[in-house]
């Protein structure tokens, strides 16, 4: 099956690309990893049918959001490896704690309910038409809404980039 | 015009509302207009009231207006009971209340508090409507607390004054002592006839035997209350310092009508005290105690309005005297007979102390006729009625009240005419230090004596015209007159009626009038030979008295007595707990949790470092706990 | 052919799972601001894919709906977020967060 296959393929990209984010030295690396890790995801999202969703996630993370990452991080100067280090311990103890964070979900997964699919598959599910019908009649309120946070999202990055408030 | 009884309190109550509201706005024109003109209107349909119920042969009539309280099998509705008692009452309260508002708008004219004055008086008639017009014991609980509230801000109306403040709290403290019992009483005639409606209570007690031990208790409860509010020993001591709030006030609430709402109370219940011999002897008792107890103390006041004031217990006393002896009607008469000569001495003494610049001493007084023949004239008249000189108002009341004390106990008949001959010498004491002979006071005071407005002495004239008339509607069957008050009230005090068996003979009550008005003409001969004759003075202040005159001149020391028997030992206790229960108990017990709390969050706070990772750290491990435990 | 219908629920959770775990291990490993910012945006992700991999499953368009409004409030965030860093950095002259430790006692 060659869904499959692509499935483990994207997944096993998705994990290595994510743990690159984490561990390059480098923030540049890291900001570029990223945008490779959110097309493997966009990768997923087309194999499960959300073609639209995959296709407004490229162009708002890795087209908008990791650009202005990456923008901040060349005007901030901070491509070279600045970082000072932090101790073993710390850095043993975070490995710790995030490993146990993984198996106690794991754990919970495995002892959860699994449910059932009671609707029949619809493949047209994620087609730009049928989640433009329910954004724009069941959620139209959520909608606008997030449209008012965005502009007060705006006007306060704008505020606080000023260089100084008189 | 029953129908419209509603209207009655409504309007004072609007009035109240107005003035209350609005009165900083309004000019004092207006404010003087609202306030005696809703008075006024309560006081013309009153005035239907009582023609329509002399008219018609239905004499109870309950006006139910809406459900009040409902809870369980409680129910009382919000409804109004006329019938000849409460109707007499409204025209007493409206009418008397109407001539001491058209007083008031001369007296009070250069008060700053005008308005404020009007808002309190239209209050208080409002909750003296209540009190009479209820037909159950809460709404009359109701009217008891609200004028005893509006009696309270007058008192201490000139609240700048703390001797005024303090006479204010003390009518009050002594007055919820009163209440209490009132209280208790109601609770107690829940518990016994399960309702507290007049009607349905009334119509249960009738099958009471009676000295049924619940009546008694029942009746002392409500007597009780009826001390308090009424002022009768011991808790009288309130009323006389009373007189610190505005004359009006004195004479409106504090002679005519606040006053006499445990005589109303005790009229009201009259079934219930009526199977209750023993209350019914306690309350005698109490009340001839008080008429002679006051009327000594009288005897030795210099101060124009205490006078009034204990003649007021006295009078009281009187009235509780005919409770006692089970004369009804006598005792309402006597009310309203008092209601107006009382409100026309205490107006006549304000009209003194307008024109002396508010000195009250009659010590500086005298010869005031040639400058107040108005006052003079009236105040004379008043004199006259409360003394029971023959003919006028209060000799008729007086005298029915005396004759059924003499038919139950000879020694009740006794204390009561002397407690009468000193009334007479106490009263005309005050005539004459106060309007015969010289004039006492200052130059100054002299120059400034003047007559009172016509606002102030149109009043006087009808209250005058009243007392000396009043007594008409009570003329007694040996006098040849058809005493139309009882007829009239005889509805309401029928089921009590057993005990009221006249058996005098005309021979008697013969007697009787004439031992009461020999004996009047001696105390008034005296009063006159020391007074008029050797033109003797009170003893002035500092100057050493005989023992026993300074007992009465002190009130025999009773406010004294009080301090020293329950207010040092309360204080004293409130300072030993305030001391030690509250300083180190609980104020221990507080601190100490405020200290322990402060000094472990001071070593708990050092958990918080500031450091970002440390806190995503400690927020992870609780994620990872959290899930783990609800694995589990 | 939907990849649903061939790779059962559990493995995508598990692919969540791992990624949002990889995101927690950032936020603790790293003390630059920015790599720790762009963890959060991992984590994100990783719940995102899972309600598409829910939506799918169920045929319910509302999981795909949800993950606009979290695109929505995650661009919110961003840009909010950075302007902070900006500022942090423009006072600090370090991207540092154990600079940031006023926030104590």
């Amino acid at each position: 099956m060659i869904t499959t296959y692509l499935f483990y393929f994207l997944s096993f990209l998705a994990i290595m690309f994510a743990l690159m984010v984490v561990f390059s030295k480098n923030p540049v690396h890291s900001v570029l990893y990223l945008v490779l890790t959110f097309f493997t995801i966009a990768g997923h999202y087309v194999l499960l049918n959300a073609q639209f969703l995959a296709a407004v996630h490229i162009i708002v993370y890795a087209g908008a959001i990791m650009v202005l990452f990456l923008f901040v991080i060349m005007l901030l100067n901070l491509n070279k490896e600045t970082e000072p280090h932090k101790s073993v311990w710390l850095k043993a103890s975070a490995a710790v704690a995030s490993g146990l964070l993984l198996v106690v979900l794991v754990g919970s997964l495995k002892s959860a309910e699994t449910i059932v699919a009671t609707n029949a598959f619809d493949p047209n599910i994620g087609l730009i038409e049928n989640l433009g019908k329910v954004l724009f009649s069941e959620f139209l309120l959520p909608f606008e809404v997030s449209s008012v946070l965005l502009l007060v999202a705006m006007v306060g990055a704008v505020m606080l980039g000023k260089r100084s408030i008189k | 015009m029953i129908k419209l009884v509603w209207l009655v309190p409504l309007l004072p109550l609007i009035g109240f509302l107005i003035i209350g509201l609005f009165g900083k706005k309004l000019s004092k024109g207006l404010v003087s207009i609202i306030g005696c003109g809703s008075i006024l209107a309560a006081f013309a349909i009153s005035l239907g009231i009582f023609f329509e119920l002399i008219g018609q042969a239905e004499k109870s009539i309950t006006i139910d207006l809406f459900s009040w309280i409902s809870a369980g099998k409680l129910s009382i509705p919000f409804s109004f009971l006329i019938d000849p008692l409460s109707s007499l009452f409204l025209l007493i309260i409206t009418g008397i209340g109407f001539l001491i508002h058209l007083y008031s708008t001369g007296y009070m004219s250069h008060d700053e508090g005008f308005s404020r004055f009007f808002a309190y008086l239209n209050l208080f008639i409002f909750f003296m409507l209540l009190l009479v017009l209820g037909s159950n014991y809460l709404i009359m609980f109701v009217g008891w607390e609200g004028v005893g509230l509006c009696s309270y801000l007058l008192i201490g109306f000139w609240f700048k004054n703390t001797a005024y403040n303090n006479a204010a709290k003390k009518a009050f403290v002594m007055n919820r002592i009163g209440d209490l019992g009132f209280l208790l009483g109601i609770i107690l005639i829940y518990v016994t006839f399960g309702s507290i409606g007049y009607h349905d209570v009334f119509l249960i007690a009738k099958n009471f035997t009676s000295g049924n031990p619940a009546l008694t208790a029942i009746t002392l409860l409500l007597f009780v209350g009826a001390i308090g509010k009424s002022a009768q020993l011991p808790l009288y001591t309130w009323l006389p310092d009373a007189m610190a709030g505005p004359t009006p006030v004195s004479a409106l609430i504090h002679a005519a009508t606040m006053v006499t709402a445990g005589i109303y109370m005790i009229a009201r219940s009259n079934i219930l005290f009526t199977l209750a011999p023993l209350s019914m002897e306690i309350v005698a008792i109490v009340g001839v105690c008080t008429a002679l107890f006051a009327a000594t103390i009288g005897l030795a006041q210099n101060d124009i309005k205490k006078v009034l004031a204990y003649s007021t217990v006295s009078q009281l006393g009187f009235m509780f005297l005919a409770l006692g002896v089970g004369a009804y009607t006598g005792a309402v008469f006597h009310v309203m007979t008092h209601a107006f000569f009382k409100a026309l001495l205490f107006l006549g003494a304000g009209s003194v102390i307008h024109a002396m610049s508010g000195a009250q001493d009659i010590r500086e007084m005298g010869g005031l006729k040639k400058y107040l023949p108005i006052t003079q004239i009236t105040f004379l008249l008043g004199t006259l009625a409360i003394v029971g000189f023959p003919g006028f108002s209060g000799f008729f009341s007086k005298d029915e009240i005396l004759a059924n004390a003499f038919e139950h106990n000879k020694l009740l008949w006794f204390f009561g005419i002397l407690a009468a001959a000193m009334t007479t010498f106490y009263m005309f004491r005050l005539y004459f230090l106060t309007f015969t002979g010289n004039f006492r006071g200052t130059k100054h005071q002299l120059d400034h004596l003047h007559e009172s407005p016509k606002s102030m002495t149109i009043p006087l004239m009808v209250l005058a015209g009243l007392s000396v008339v009043g007594g008409l509607v009570g003329i007694p069957a040996v006098l040849g007159g058809t005493h139309f008050l009882e007829e009239f009230l005889k509805p309401v005090f029928e089921d009590s009626s057993f005990r009221l068996i006249h058996h005098l003979s005309h021979e008697t009550e013969y007697i009787l009038m004439g031992v009461a008005v020999a004996v009047m003409a001696i105390a008034l001969y005296y009063a006159h030979k020391i007074y008029v004759k050797n033109k003797t003075l009170p003893v002035a202040e500092g100057e050493e008295l005989q023992p026993l005159h300074k007992l009465v001149y002190k009130k025999y020391f009773v406010d004294e007595l009080y301090d020293n028997m329950i207010t040092q030992p309360l204080n004293f206790i409130s300072n030993a707990l305030h001391k030690v229960v509250d300083n180190q108990l609980v104020d221990g017990i507080v601190n100490g949790i405020g200290t322990s709390v402060n000094w472990t969050s001071s070593k708990i706070r050092l958990v918080q470092t500031g450091n970002i990772g440390f806190y995503i750290f400690v927020m992870v491990i609780s994620i990872v706990l959290i899930l783990f435990t609800s694995m589990m | 052919m939907s990849a649903i219908q061939t790779v059962p629920l559990n493995w995508y959770l598990l692919l969540s799972t791992v990624l949002f775990t990889i995101g927690v291990l950032g936020v603790l490993f790293r003390r630059n601001a920015i790599i720790i910012f762009m963890s959060i945006e991992l984590m994100l992700n990783a719940v995102n894919l899972l309600l598409v991999a829910f939506s799918s499953y169920l045929s319910d368009a509302k999981g795909q709906v949800f993950v606009f409004f979290i695109m929505a409030v995650a661009a919110a965030e961003v840009a909010v977020g950075l302007a902070i860093l900006m500022m942090v950095y423009r006072n600090t002259k370090s991207s540092d967060i154990n600079i940031l430790n006023k926030l104590k006692w």
